[in-house]
Parts: structure tokens; sequence; C-alpha cells
């Protein structure tokens, strides 16, 4: 059923269809709505068999998933920024009790300077986390990858928490067509959450036991070989869901244009108008490809290779800074093509909510297509100035 | 033989009645059966969870487990007969 | 039946040991328990020597309030109700100072959990540090004693009525002295639908410096002198006191331990002493006890 709505209401109408035991958040912007949507539903007796809690912070709405998860509910909190970094030391703590926790991050930048507006500094704190996260460029995809989030999620070969990573105000607050999911289908999709590790008085297990030197290191060992796994079974996730939807987002990357000389490299909303402007410079002539970056962690080091190892310029657009080295994703990207012979052209861009508008990515394009920046890393898009004290 | 660790870090019950406490203090408690009424004052306080009255024909009276008693001297403090003594281990005197 | 095993690493004697066995005796191990960290849970729940009986989990040390409440929403939703009380085993640090947050979210949201509160007044877990519920004039490793100082300077917070101010159903505090309360009280908790919150003074033979063999002596001097009151409301109201047959002084009770030792000698000490026993005597007057 095609339906304008707007992204907020994509996120918590699917989430809605994967019914979740238990829900807990805390006021964002750009995140509210979502849940605001479902207590919304939830007050509309809509939720069967769910609790909808109204935590005093995200470090409380994290800790109580934490509970409920280990308690064996199935779970969603939605998020971002501050409340992101907030949840971090919980977040963490999930990650390494094994549970699936799916939450949403609506994208957005950290404070100092305090912004609401999007950038992509949030989520790289959680990229060593142990969580999977994935990037989608629009609400439709958004809508259709919670299911599929809660499916990889709670595979019994993984147990991680999952992370949907969307641009605040980009995709939160826009107004999309979109084709709203059958109770039905999701229910064939998505089985109901029947752990067999989980808190019962049944079967008393102790969760959480703190391990000296001599056992620590397996657990970790344990957690990076599920992240591992985790690549092949969102592959086939991926391909089962093109199935049951008739929707093929790709796997772990989306790629225009492949074996093109120069490869643009990007991840999230930014992605939209950039496919745009690609394929107006090859009606120019360029020789430009585009590679979407859907899943960040798990990193798609295979993918990656195939996909960008023979190309002969690449420009990442990174909307994040590790400070003191460059943009996280280009970094990545360099490790994984570590010994190649390829030129990187990495920009962070768009920090803060910047505008990142269609001529603004072409002429990026354009001056690394005729020779006119040289390889290295660089912002790009902001104005040159000297800091003075009040 | 591969190690086996279980999942996230988290354990089957009970895990540590396999281990011995009871050679951790330098006291250990003797009851005396004579003195003791089996009132079950000491098995409520017991840190260690490991002095139990039992009953045979009979008697009744307290039973210390040694493999775990650390010699704390809480029964003893809490006996209303004076039923329980903490003695010396052997090795300490 | 054990729904918490011997074998487990606590010093002899510790108090902790004592509440806990008789928490989960009397709900019959019908329970799940969130732990914190801290000395229980380090005492308790190494990896390979896990000592309990019952559903166990230790997030983080600030947030076990909400990882119960998580776990009693999970229960409704699931139809498992049946299966027991999510319940919270935390240290004072946990609840009076780092976990307060989740705590009063938790309380305020009135989930039906119970929270107790073991309140051997510091951080024993990492060495005896300063909590919240520290009372004045104690010394610990961030309050030491010093040419100026008599250890800490300040007050022991008021839990008891943080939790009557959250209009929890029931809330009380109890001691390692007298487990028959404990047991009573946790029984009534269950029995009531929504917060409880139980406060029981635990010896900590290591931070106080007092032998194992004094611990329920020890923690019997804070009932009688008044410095530790026994009360129990219900919704709100106070029903039961016990009360103390003969009133001890304060500096009985005091001089049994170390931490307090430097009260004898110190310039301030006579300073803090006083406090002490005007903290004794209110709560005699304001408890009747
Ligand atoms: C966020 C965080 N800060 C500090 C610590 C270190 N820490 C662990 S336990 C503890 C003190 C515990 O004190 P309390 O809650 O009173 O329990 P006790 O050990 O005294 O029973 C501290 C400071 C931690 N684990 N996590
Ligand atoms: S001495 Fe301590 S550990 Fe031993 S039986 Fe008595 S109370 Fe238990
Ligand atoms: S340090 Fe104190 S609280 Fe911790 S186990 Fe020892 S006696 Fe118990
Ligand atoms: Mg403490």
């Amino acid at each position: 059923m095609k339906k304008v709505v707007r992204g907020f209401y994509a996120v918590a109408y699917s989430v809605k269809l994967c019914r979740p035991s238990v829900i807990c958040a805390y006021p964002i912007t750009p995140q509210t709505e979502i849940v605001e949507n479902l207590a919304q539903m939830y007050a509309d007796g809509e939720l069967e068999n769910c609790e909808y809690i109204t935590a005093e912070s995200e470090f409380g709405a994290a800790s109580i998933l934490v509970g409920a998860s280990a308690a064996g509910a199935r779970v969603f909190t939605a998020t971002c920024s501050q409340g992101l970094i907030l949840m971090s030391e919980i977040l963490f703590n999930a990650a390494g009790l094994r549970l699936p926790i799916v939450l949403v991050n609506t994208n957005r930048a950290l404070s100092a300077p305090l912004s609401i507006w999007n950038d992509h500094q949030d989520f790289m704190v959680l990229r060593d986390a142990g969580i999977i996260q994935v990037h989608v460029e629009n609400n439709q995809e958004v809508h259709d990858m919670i299911p599929q989030a809660y499916k990889i999620a709670e595979d019994k070969k993984v147990l991680l928490p999952f992370m949907i990573c969307m641009d605040g105000f980009k995709l939160t607050h826009a107004y999309e067509p979109i084709d709203l999911l059958e109770q039905e289908t999701v229910d064939s999709f998505l089985p109901p959450y029947k752990p067999e590790y989980y808190l019962t008085t049944k079967k008393p297990i102790a969760m959480g036991c703190y391990a000296p030197p001599p056992f620590y290191m397996e657990f970790r060992v344990a957690m990076q070989n599920a992240m591992l796994r985790a690549k092949e079974i969102m592959r086939k996730v991926f391909r089962e869901w093109a199935e049951v939807s008739g929707r093929d987002w790709g796997e772990h990357l989306a790629v225009d244009y492949p074996n093109s000389r120069i490869m643009v490299v990007a991840m999230g909303s930014i992605v939209a108008p950039l496919r745009k402007v690609v394929k107006e410079l090859r009606s120019e002539g360029l020789d430009v490809g585009l590679v979407k970056i859907r899943t960040y962690r798990p990193f798609p080091v295979e993918d990656v290779q195939k996909e960008l190892g023979s190309s002969e310029k690449i420009i990442v657009l990174d909307r994040s800074v590790s400070f003191g080295y460059e943009g996280p994703l280009s970094i990545d990207l360099k490790a994984a093509l570590f010994g190649r012979s390829v030129e990187f052209y990495s920009y962070i861009v768009g920090l803060g909510g910047r505008d990142t508008s269609k001529d603004f990515l072409a002429s990026i394009i354009r001056n690394v297509a005729h020779n006119k920046e040289k390889p290295g890393w660089a912002f790009k898009g902001y104005k040159e100035f000297e800091e003075v004290i009040p | 033989m591969k190690l086996k660790i279980y999942f996230g870090a988290s354990s089957p019950p009970l895990q540590s009645l396999n281990l011995k406490t009871g050679d951790w203090g330098t006291h250990f408690a003797v009851v005396d059966k004579e003195k003791c009424t089996g009132c079950k004052v000491c098995e409520q306080y017991c840190p260690e969870d490991c002095i139990e009255v039992k009953e045979s024909g009979k008697e009744k009276y307290a039973v210390v487990n040694y493999y775990y008693c650390k010699g704390c001297g809480v029964c003893a403090s809490v006996c209303n007969f004076g039923a329980i003594k903490m003695e010396l281990k052997e090795f300490f005197r | 039946m054990k729904f918490i095993g011997s074998g487990h690493g606590a010093c002899p004697g510790c108090g902790l040991m004592i509440a806990v066995k008789n928490v989960l005796k009397a709900l019959e191990g019908k329970c799940f328990v969130a732990n914190p960290t801290g000395c229980l849970e380090i005492v308790s729940s190494q990896y390979g020597r896990n000592a309990w009986g019952v559903p166990y989990i230790h997030s983080t040390f600030e947030n076990a309030a909400a990882v119960a409440a998580g776990i009693d929403a999970a229960l409704r939703a699931l139809g498992r109700k049946d299966e027991g009380k999510a319940i919270v085993l935390a240290g004072d640090g946990a609840t009076a100072d780092i976990g307060i947050g989740c705590l009063s979210g938790a309380m305020d949201r009135n989930h039906d959990i119970i929270y107790i509160c073991l309140d051997n007044e510091a951080y024993q877990n990492t060495g005896h540090q300063q909590s919240a519920l520290t009372p004045p004039g104690e010394a610990t490793k961030t309050t030491p004693v010093g040419k100026v100082l008599p250890g800490k300077v300040g007050k022991k917070k008021d839990m008891v009525a943080f939790a009557l101010a959250h209009g929890c159903p029931y809330v009380a505090t109890s001691s390692c002295a007298i487990p028959a309360d404990i047991r009573r009280k946790v029984k009534k908790a269950a029995s009531i639908e929504g917060f409880s919150y139980i406060q029981i003074h635990c010896t900590c033979v290591t931070g106080w410096g007092v032998d194992g063999s004094k611990s329920i002596e020890v923690a019997r001097l804070a009932i009688e002198t008044g410095l530790y009151p026994i009360v129990e409301f219900v919704d709100g109201k106070l029903v039961t006191v016990r009360k103390i047959k003969e009133k001890k002084p304060v500096i009985e009770y005091l001089k049994m331990q170390r931490r307090f030792s430097h009260l004898f000698e110190h310039p301030r000490g006579k300073e803090i002493l006083d406090i002490l026993q005007k903290m004794a005597n209110e709560n005699i007057a304001k408890y009747n006890l």
C-alpha cells in the first residue's frame, strides 16, 4: 500500500509490524517523532503484547532494553547524537552480552557546538562496539531494513545489537511515498523471537560474568567471529528480502556504473543526490561511478576490494572526522585497499548540516576528474577563518 | 580438546559449590552437640551458608561443612547457648 | 535448594552475604536478580565461578534499577510474571550515587520490582572510598583523616526520604544483624505490586575494620544506638519501627571500628562525635525508637 508519509512514521510503522515486546526510548531531535508515533500506536492499543516505557534518559532506555532483551523480549529504541553517546556505555555492554537489540539512529552532529543537524559523527563513536551498523539512503530503505535487522540480529549465529543509521532531518522529516509493508509479509519473513539464551527461573543462568585475563579474550574473539559470520547471513537476508518485497537494495554495497575510472564512495542520504550528479557527469563524458556503503560494520572488505580494487581514483565523502587523522570511512577504505595502486581523494563534507548541494558535489568530482586536485584529504565546503577570543 | 566457553560470558548456576573456601581462615567452628539446641539461629547468619541443623534420631544439632567454613566466627557470635567455639587450625598453632 | 552457593569469594563475616541469602530465601528463589558492579558482583559472578542459583544479570555499575525494570517489562509482555519478580541487589554507591538517575526513573514509573540497597556505607569493592551513604566522620580512602580534616565531612544521604518522596508503595530498612526481619520485609515487598525499596545495613569487615566475629555485634549496635533506625512504610505511612530496648551511646558502636578510630584523637573528633550522637538522638525522637 503506497502512502506519502514522513521518515519517522516509516520507521515506527515497520517496528510495529515486527511485533516488539518492549519499546523504550527518550526524546531527542530529530528522532523524537519515531517514538512519539510508537507511543500513539501504544495509546491506541495497536501494539499487542508490548510494553512501551518512557525512560528517564537514553542511558536508562538502553539499560531497560538490556534487561528486557536478556529476559527474552524483542526490543526497540531510537536515538541519536548526545542520546547515543549517553547510551554508549550500555550499548558496548549489550554487544558483549550478545543481546540482539535493534535501534535506529537518526544521525546527528555532536556537541559542542550544539547542533541538531545531520552529520555522521555520532554513530562513529559506536563503530568499534560490536554492533552491526547499516546505513540507509531513503525512507523506503529504512522501512524495509527494520524486519531485516531483527532477522539478522536474532540469528543464532549472530546475536549482536543492530543499529540502523538514517540521516536526521534529511530522512526523518522528509515526506516520501512509501510502500508500507503488510503484516502478513513481515510475519512470513520474520518469525517470533524464541531465544535459547535468556533469563528464566526454569533454567537459571548468570549473564554478564566478569572475566579475568585467562578468560576474557575468547569472548572478544567470539564477538568478532559473530560479526564476520554476520556478513554472510546479512547477504542471505538481503537477498531473501529482495524476493519477499520485490525491492532489491543490493548487498553490503550498492554500485552504480561499476568499474569506472573514478569511483565516488559515500553512505547515507547523500547517496541520492550523488546518484543524480554521477549520472549527469557521465553524460558530460566523465568515467565516474558510485559506491554506496550500506553495511559499515561488519566492514565489507571483500566487497570493497572487488568493487574498488581496480579503480584509478577514489573519491570518499566522509561526514565525520577522526580528529587528528582524517575521515573514518576514508581510513577504512584505505586499509581495505592496502597495496593497490589507487589514488584517494578523501573529503570531509556536510558537518553539522552544512549544505552539500548537487552543484557542490559535482564540482568536487569534476575537480578530481580534471586533475585539479592532488590526492590526499581535505575539508570541503567551509569558509576560511581566523579564531579570536571574545 | 577444544576449550568450551559459555555464550556471552554467561555461566550455569551454582558453580561456586565446587570451590573450596574451607582453607581460607585461621579458625574453624566446632559445635558442642550437648549444648546445641538445634534452634537454627546460626543457619540464618552463616555468610557461607555452610552450617546446617541436622537431625539424627532424637538428636538435633548444627553441623558445619568444613569444605566451605571460612572460620569467620559469626555463628559462634550469634549462638544463644554458647554451643559453638572457634578453634585455631592445627597449621597455625 | 541453594539460591546462592557456598564457595563464593566474600571476606569471612561479610554482611552482604547474610543479607543476600535471606532475601533469596524469602523469595524461595522465585526472582530475577539484577546486580550492579560492586563487591557482591565480584565475589559471586566471576566467569566459571558463578554462585547464583537464580537467574542473574550484571550489566554495569549504574543501571541495575533500569535493567530490572526491563526484565519486569519483558515478563509482563511475554506473560511470564508467574516466574518471579525482578529484584535488584545493589551497593550503596550504585544506589545513592552513580545509579540514582536510573533508580529515580524506576521508582517514578513504579515498576513491580524489589530494589534492595546493601548499605555497607562506602565503595568497598574498589577499596573503601566514600559514597553518599558514608556517615560523617568515617575515614575512607577519598575522605581520609588529615591534619585538618576528620574523615568525611558531610552527611549520609536520606534514601528512605528519597524513596518516600517518589511515592514508592513499600519502603523499609533492615540489617544483616536481623535476618528474620529481612525475610519478613522481603516477603511483604513481594506481596505488594509496585516498587519496593529496602535498605539493608551490611557490615563490611574489611572496610569498617572489624573482625568477622564482630560482624553481627557491630551491626546490632548501629541499631541499638539509634544510628540505623529500622523502619517500614506502606503507602507512605510508617507501619512498624523496631524499638530499642536499651539505648546505647554511639561511642560504643564507633569505638569498635577502625573507620572511626581517629575520632577519639583528632582535634575535630569531638565535633564529629557530637554530630553522630545528635543524628542518633534525632532518629530516636523522629521514630520514637
Ligand atoms: C561507571 C563506573 N565507574 C566506576 C566504576 C568502578 N567501581 C566499581 S564498583 C565501585 C564501588 C561499588 O560500591 P558500592 O555500590 O557501594 O558497592 P560495594 O562494593 O560497596 O558493595 C566502583 C567505584 C565502575 N565499575 N563503573
Ligand atoms: S565460622 Fe563462619 S563460615 Fe564457619 S560455619 Fe560459622 S558462620 Fe559459617
Ligand atoms: S570487602 Fe566488605 S563488602 Fe566486600 S566482600 Fe569483603 S566484607 Fe564483604
Ligand atoms: Mg558499598
